[in-house]
């Protein structure tokens, strides 16, 4: 096979070609990575944690809006007693204010049970135990420069007309954590789901934003959430598969965006390989007559001329891929940082076959990119072709 | 008398060009007997290299019949007429056309690589034939190494790597200077003394001179065919 050899004849071009091929196979893998990281990342994050069911206010998501189901506790022990129900966990957001010298610092809180909760991770210090134990991001204690042991007042149910809120309480830092789903930018606490519905009133008390529910093992998963569904009105139960779908249906915009940048690269590869090769074979007319007038078939000259292009887009993707990889963590931590955003959520997940796909697709546009260009040269009257070749 | 080993008769070529009907060979017959060295002659344009071409399999005559061993060319579709180059003729061109990528060793194994032999035959083939061609020594030059005398010499071994029954050159010192082309007469001077077969297209009157038959053509006729000069 000679092909490679004749690519390395023009080595500042191929190389710019390469290059270009790379540009073109980094932003191809990093759309496949978009296309499928997001729902590919909620997706572990949701089955990392073990529970199979959420339940939420019905005609919501999970923290969807600020609604709250009311009776808590009965709903609890109704759901416990069920067998195809392990456990249950259940949280409540609301808004906490620190007032300090320096002004009011407002923490998104969440109220939970330390045993069955998904929301935080302890990072330093004791998880939460007693009433008066807060659990701080790192962006709260900056924000109101407490430390673990410290006591703090917070606040619950502010009313800006009269100025006033429905409960406050001295707590004591016990911990710091990393919130799952908060940004980090976002002060955030965490205290005990009573904590939380005492202090803020009538508006909170014995209500719940999202419970946590831990499937027995063989339970089908589907069935119970649609006697759940029947049974609890106010409900919306969501199973991981359920969510997942309206994840998707939320992202849907961004895999079509990558798909038509996915599809813009897959189309610029092509080209950067036809004009390449074709520009090669071009100037190689009269060495390929002679090549067929000796003796060599039609077909080892297509080959041979395919082959090139196949080199050509395989090492454009091989480059791309390492560039690819370079540019979507790149992009990952700007993305990441939309406000909003849960720190364990990733817009470009890899994936080995992610890689591959982008990496077959690069190649195979190549090995046809080389197609033509290739048929064309294989199909010359070999004895005009030197006529004029020996002519120029 | 034995069969001769090309047979041309009544051919004729021509070229549509631009809607007029240009004729390159106009009723062409000779014969050609294994083992003879023959030159083609005339001034340019008179249909040498189209000559070449229709014996080589390279064109198709627009009339008569061309037969080089055994073979009547018109029956050959585009595959066999590959093949049947590929075993049966060796070409040399003035230009000389080596892939510039390869050695002078890989360059005279391509032949035997499409016919099938294996890699290390034709590497021992491919070095005796450069041997043969006064390259000992040289096989892993690449052209751009070899000076232009030398890589006609690694045209003409690889025009004899499959044991072809006819070396076609097509004005094969037509890029070399005079010491270099008298070299180049005294290496097909040899390959004749060895029994290869030799039609050479050339202007030059040293090489036509030292051909044993001269075929001189005008206009796309045989106007003489005799004993070189």
């Amino acid at each position: 096979m000679w092909a490679a050899r004749s690519l390395l004849r023009h080595r500042a071009r191929v190389t710019l070609a390469v290059l270009g091929i790379a540009v073109a196979a980094a932003m191809l893998l990093d759309m496949v990575m978009l296309g499928g990281g997001m729902t590919v990342s909620f997706r572990s994050l949701l089955e990392s944690q073990g529970y199979a069911l959420r339940v939420a206010p019905r005609g919501t998501l999970p923290f969807d809006s600020e609604t709250t189901v009311p009776g808590a506790a009965a709903l609890r022990q109704r759901l416990v007693q069920r067998p195809e129900i392990d456990a249950v966990g259940m949280v409540l957001g609301a808004p906490l204010r620190a007032e300090r010298a320096g002004g009011v610092v407002t923490a998104s809180a969440l109220g939970v049970d330390p045993e069955e909760q998904v929301d935080y991770r302890v990072e330093e210090g004791a998880d939460l135990s007693r009433p008066d134990a807060l659990l701080a991001s790192e962006t709260f204690l900056a924000a109101t420069g407490m430390r673990i042991g410290d006591t703090i007042t917070l606040a619950a149910g502010y009313d800006p007309q009269l100025r006033t809120y429905t409960g406050r309480r001295l707590l004591t830092v016990v911990g710091r954590a990393r919130f799952t789903y908060l940004p980090p930018d976002r002060p955030a606490v965490a205290v005990l789901l009573p904590t939380l519905q005492a202090m803020g009133g009538a508006r909170t008390a014995d209500r719940f934003s999202l419970g946590l529910l831990r499937v027995a093992d063989g339970v089908d998963v589907e069935a119970l959430a649609a006697t759940l569904a029947r049974e609890e009105p106010a409900l919306a139960v969501i199973s991981t598969a359920e969510a997942l779908r309206a994840v998707e249906e939320r992202l849907q915009y961004f895999r079509q965006l990558a798909v038509i940048l996915g599809v813009v690269s897959l189309v610029v590869g092509f080209l950067l390989v036809t004009t390449i090769v074709t520009v090669g074979v071009n100037e190689r007319l009269g060495e390929i007559a002679v090549l067929r007038a000796i003796g060599t078939s039609t077909g080892g000259i297509i080959a041979q001329v395919v082959a090139e292009g196949a080199i050509l887009g395989a090492v454009g993707a091989v480059a791309g891929l390492g560039l690819g990889l370079v540019t979507a963590v790149w992009l990952n931590g700007i993305l990441g940082d939309f406000p909003g955003l849960p720190p364990a959520f990733d817009f470009f997940v890899f994936r080995a076959r992610d890689a591959a796909v982008s990496l077959g697709l690069l190649v195979l546009c190549g090995t046809v990119a080389g197609v033509l260009p290739a048929w064309r040269v294989a199909s010359l009257p070999i004895a005009r072709t030197l006529r004029e070749d020996a002519v120029v | 008398m034995s069969e001769p080993l090309i047979r041309v008769r009544d051919v004729e070529r021509t070229y549509a060009l631009d809607g007029v009907t240009v004729p390159a060979l106009r009723g062409v017959s000779f014969d050609i007997a294994t083992g003879e060295y023959v030159a083609i002659t005339g001034r340019s344009g008179c249909g040498k290299s189209t000559l070449l071409n229709v014996l080589g399999a390279l064109d198709a005559p627009t009339g008569g019949r061309v037969e080089v061993a055994g073979t009547d060319l018109a029956t050959l579709d585009e595959r066999a007429a590959t093949r049947f180059r590929l075993r049966s003729i060796g070409f040399v061109f003035q230009r000389f056309y080596l892939m510039p990528m390869l050695s002078a060793l890989e360059n005279v194994t391509l032949p035997m690589a499409e016919a099938g032999l294996g890699a290390r035959a034709r590497d021992a083939r491919a070095a005796e034939l450069l041997a043969r061609v006064g390259l000992a020594g040289r096989e892993r030059h690449r052209p751009a190494q070899l000076s232009g005398g030398e890589q006609q010499r690694v045209a003409i071994a690889r025009a004899l790597a499959n044991g072809p029954r006819v070396v076609l050159a097509d004005e094969p010192t037509g890029e070399l200077d005079a010491h270099t082309g008298a070299e180049m007469i005294a290496l097909f001077d040899t390959l004749h003394r060895d029994g290869v077969t030799l039609v050479v297209v050339t202007h030059d009157d040293a090489l036509a001179a030292a051909a044993r038959r001269r075929i001189v053509l005008r206009d796309g006729r045989v106007v003489s065919d005799g004993a070189g000069a």
